[in-house]
């Protein structure tokens, strides 16, 4: 399990000034670039000598063309020298650990072995630091008194001390810094975790300054035919130019004052050069006023190299487009627009058996006219890996020209498999592998039942699509990230793919209670399922024969099923009544047959699914896809028998229930104000641990909750099941009871962070209410349902506490955001082991077995690798 | 009364032994990994001080496992690094 060469250690330090020279292949003194024939100075930035970018010319170090050449560095002399700005901190501790006379470290021997402690021959990095010595102390060595180093963004260095109590500052020039740390003994710097072979402090401070090579910074030639430079290019000009005037005022014995100013200058060019983006330094612009992007911003942060270009790439054979629903497919296949479908391609190698096929796709050419007719091909790759552009012109002439060994790029077709994927891709089901079907329209199809693992919906998603383009990667597709494949999540060992929405209110509607099919309308059920033959039918009236509502789902069913469960209709009655079940939520499934219950979101759900969960133990992924194909059209057939839908009316009461409704409120208003009367009379008794308020509040929540249920109650029993929305909320396709009685009845208590609104004005939550006004109203109870609507004090407390859910989400994905990402960072490299142990790259040792127990969870039962309790019902066909 | 308290009869600290050289060499041959390659403990952790765990040892962790019953797992003692 090792890797043939392991890393043993990998040593950073500093670029030495001798190095610089030494790897510097050209010293650069000219800041021009191209001459007037767009040739480069000699000794210029685009010198010859760094490499070469325009095709034809030759590099004069190494004698390549431009794609070849891999550039060489020069180098700037300068005239004095400045700070690395990248390295301010350490120079800054070195200079207030170290003396100011003969820079040793202000430490005696034994201060130093008390800190680094008496153990030797270890290797501890960083042994001394800032903190173990005093400031302003005198030096243990020389008797010299230390000054204080103050530190100024972004390079500037002083001394400060009082004199004649007056604080007095003197400015360090990077000469006499480079100085002090030039005098630093070695075995000081190895106290301090700096290895001095590798890393001189005073290489911190530059004197020669580095020339990246051009290729590193090519110049982009316009439309105009102008040149425009890299924006490295343009700061080393500056560098230069400054450098070029320092040196002549230099020579020139200029005053104290305008070497200082030049000084400063190219301290802030070298600078900007390195680290644009410095605090307390004007970042330096282009002309058009954009900042430049210089060395440190190239690395830095989403775009920059690291995690722009090595982490995170882009890729072709992709696709993206909105997506939107089509019942008619299967789950495991994806509608791809036609557009799409004819840029994408699969490379084919052509063969003495395949030859005759790829030549008719050649000669369909790159353009298929219609989803019906079959796919052409784009590109042609000869052996010599030439690739050869498909046009109508030369399809013919290429069409003669292959033979085996050459390799075809042919059109996605229907049966091709890709990989679908939406973001963000939080689990594995994020991205699945689908099966081609070229539709009409723009948009990709899907079916809904598949949209709980994307957790897609079509309000203008858009998803993509990748083209796998190896044997390989196709036949990977197809066993691991097939859809069939993750029905199951391995996040609870329970299906993640089933029925949504209308499939679970359509099931619902198709299976509940019993009723009567005539043959026309059983044929129309179940006239997209491949059923062959119908079941004998139940009874027979007038010489017709009908059909239960069970039998034709029982349709769909596999044969030899057997389970008994409770449906999500079940109330948890203290006896349960078993097959008599008033509200058929007794489900029982007997040979594949269904003998009672009714079927909805517990059977056949998204994240329910028992039916689904349970077929794919016993009869594979692929029977139980092929269920939920059968099951999404049997059930929009069901809703579409009877129709389906929900307005306003729908949430009407009769004038008793409204009646009954206005007394429950009135009453626990009035509750609330007799608690509040006895609290005000100082007659309230508090509850124990609570103070005489919170047990008001308390008492107060309890009987405006309890008010609000009533009315719920109420609205319930008006509402029965031929109301749409009671439909649904009982099936469990969408909505509770509670969303219900919100409309119909009463809003009931707005809250925020579980309590009575109280925040607002002085005393009083809205200026509407009197001061201290303890009563439900003032505090966000809302006796008005979405229905009568909401006056405006109600409207605001109703958007307070909406407010609240909005803040929650918004903090909650933004922090379990970056914790996947940290996550996910940390285990990317993990895998399984052929042993059974969970192995880091480098073969250590995570888990000696894959979460103690070796179970995939994706292939679990809930957690548990054996279903005990399914498979004896299975056998005994009775509930244990 | 003995107020000392030992953190290897609390409930929630599995059982920790010692493995002999023997068996950290058929432990070794089984996983086919090297003495790095297993996981690590600190010397100074309260159970390996417990049980008189030294510098190089393999320490046998037994846990009770709800999915599994009864999981081992080893781990090698190094020095804590400093800070």
């Amino acid at each position: 399990m090792t890797s043939p060469k392991r890393v043993g250690k990998i040593e950073f330090g500093l670029l030495s000034p001798r190095e610089i020279r030494k790897m510097s292949v050209r010293k650069i003194i000219w800041a021009d670039t191209y001459d007037d024939d767009g040739f480069p100075y000699p000794q210029g930035l685009m010198d010859l000598h760094l490499g070469v970018i325009d095709p034809g010319l030759r590099c004069k170090t190494c004698d390549q063309k431009a794609a070849k050449c891999p550039g060489h560095f020069g180098h700037i002399e300068l005239a004095k020298p400045v700070i690395h700005v990248g390295y301010t901190r350490l120079i800054r501790k070195l200079l207030r650990v170290t003396c100011r006379a003969c820079s040793r470290l202000l430490l005696t021997a034994e201060e130093i072995e008390k800190v680094v402690g008496a153990e030797e021959g270890e290797h501890v990095p960083e042994v001394v630091s800032e903190k173990d010595v005093k400031k302003e102390r005198v030096c243990p060595h020389c008797g010299e008194q230390q000054l204080k180093i103050n530190f100024e963004k972004p390079t500037t260095f002083f001394e400060a001390w009082v004199e004649e109590g007056r604080k007095v500052e003197h400015k360090l020039t990077p000469a006499d810094i480079r100085a002090r740390l030039e005098r630093i003994p070695d075995e000081d710097l190895r106290m301090l975790g700096i290895n001095p072979d590798v890393a001189r402090p005073e290489w911190t401070i530059l004197t020669v300054l580095p020339v990246p090579p051009v290729t590193m910074r090519p110049s982009i030639i316009l439309e105009n035919g102008q040149r425009s430079e890299d924006d490295l290019t343009h700061k080393l000009v500056d560098i230069i130019r400054i450098n070029q005037r320092f040196k002549e005022n230099q020579d020139a014995g200029a005053p104290q004052l305008i070497i200082e100013d030049l000084w400063e200058l190219l301290q802030y060019h070298v600078t900007t050069y390195l680290d644009n983006e410095v605090a307390g330094c004007p970042p330096a612009r282009h002309r058009s006023g954009r900042p430049l992007k210089t060395l440190s911003q190239r690395l830095k942060g989403k775009e920059g190299r690291f995690r722009g270009s090595l982490s995170g790439k882009r890729v072709n054979f992709s696709a993206r487009t909105v997506i939107s629903p089509d019942p008619n497919l299967s789950i495991s296949e994806v509608g791809v627009p036609l557009a799409i479908a004819n840029k994408m391609t699969i490379p084919v190698r052509v063969t003495r058996y395949n030859i005759d096929e790829l030549r008719r796709y050649i000669l369909n050419g790159p353009e298929r006219p219609t989803i019906r007719s079959p796919c052409g091909a784009n590109y042609v790759i000869r052996p010599d890996n030439r690739r050869i552009r498909l046009a109508e012109s030369n399809k013919e002439t290429v069409a003669e020209m292959i033979e085996p060994g050459w390799t075809v790029e042919r059109q996605v077709k229907d049966g091709d498999i890709v990989l679908f994927n939406r973001q963000p891709s939080l689990h594995r089901m994020s991205i699945m592998a689908h099966r081609v079907v070229v539709m009409e329209g723009k948009t990709f199809r899907l079916n809904p039942a598949v949209c709980p693992p994307y957790n897609a919906d079509f309000d203008g998603d858009e998803m993509n699509l990748h083209i796998p383009q190896t044997e390989e990667a196709r036949a990977e597709a197809e066993i691991l990230i097939s859809v069939q494949a993750n029905i199951l999540s391995p996040r609870t060992g329970g299906p993640i793919i089933g029925g949504i929405h209308d499939h679970v209110s359509g099931i619902f509607l198709l299976t509940h209670g019993t009723r009567w099919f005539t043959k026309e309308e059983v044929l129309y059920l179940l006239k997209h399922t491949p059923v062959e033959h119908l079941p004998p039918a139940e009874k027979e009236e007038d010489g017709r024969p009908l059909w239960t509502n069970k039998q034709v789902f029982s349709t769909i069913l596999p044969e030899g099923l057997n389970m008994i469960f409770h449906a999500s209709s079940c109330q948890n009655c203290e006896t349960c009544r078993r097959e008599q079940c008033e509200r058929d939520a007794y489900v029982r499934i007997v040979d594949g047959r269904l003998v009672s219950g009714a079927i909805d979101k517990k059977a056949i759900g998204a994240f329910d699914g028992q039916i689904l969960h349970r077929m794919i133990r016993q009869y594979g992924f692929r029977r139980a896809a092929q269920f939920i194909d059968d099951m999404t059209k049997l059930s929009i057939r069901a809703i579409m028998l009877d129709g389906f839908s929900f307005g306003i009316d729908d949430e009407d009461l009769t004038r008793t229930e409204y009646g009954q409704i206005d007394e429950v409120l009135k009453n626990a208003i009035l509750d609330v104000e007799r608690r509040i009367r006895i609290y005000n009379e100082g007659q309230l008794e508090p509850m124990p641990g609570r103070t005489l308020e919170e047990t008001l509040e308390m008492q107060i929540m309890q009987v405006l909750g309890k008010a609000r249920d009533r009315t719920g109650e109420i609205a319930g029993r008006h509402l029965g099941m031929n109301n749409s929305a009671v439909v649904m909320a009982v099936s469990g396709a969408r909505g509770s009871m509670l969303n219900l009685t919100q409309m119909a009845g009463c809003l009931g208590q707005q809250s925020v962070r579980g309590e009575r609104i109280m925040r607002g004005y002085e005393k009083r939550t809205l200026p509407h209410f009197k001061w201290n006004d303890l009563g439900a109203h003032a505090h966000g109870f809302i006796t008005n349902s979405y229905k009568s609507g909401l006056s405006p004090t109600e409207f605001f407390f109703h958007a307070i506490g909406g407010r609240e859910g909005l803040v929650d989400t918004a903090v909650r994905t933004s922090q379990s955001g970056y914790l996947q990402r940290r996550m996910i960072n940390a285990l990317q490299d993990l895998k399984v082991a052929y042993d059974g142990t969970v192995r880091t790259t480098g073969g250590r040792i995570i888990q000696f077995r894959y979460g103690e127990d070796g179970t995939d969870p994706a292939r679990s039962s809930f957690g548990a690798p054996v279903d005990v309790k399914g498979i004896v019902e299975s056998v005994l066909k009775e509930e244990v | 009364m003995n107020t000392a308290f030992d953190v290897l009869k609390h409930i929630m600290v599995p059982d920790h032994q010692i493995m002999s050289d023997e068996e950290v060499k058929t432990l070794l041959s089984t996983y086919d990994i090297s003495l790095e390659q297993l996981p690590k403990i600190y010397h100074d952790d309260p159970a390996v001080k417990a049980i008189g765990g030294r510098l190089g040892d393999v320490i046998r962790i037994i846990r009770d496992s709800p999915t599994a019953g009864r999981a081992e797992s080893y781990r090698l003692v190094i020095k804590r690094p400093k800070k």
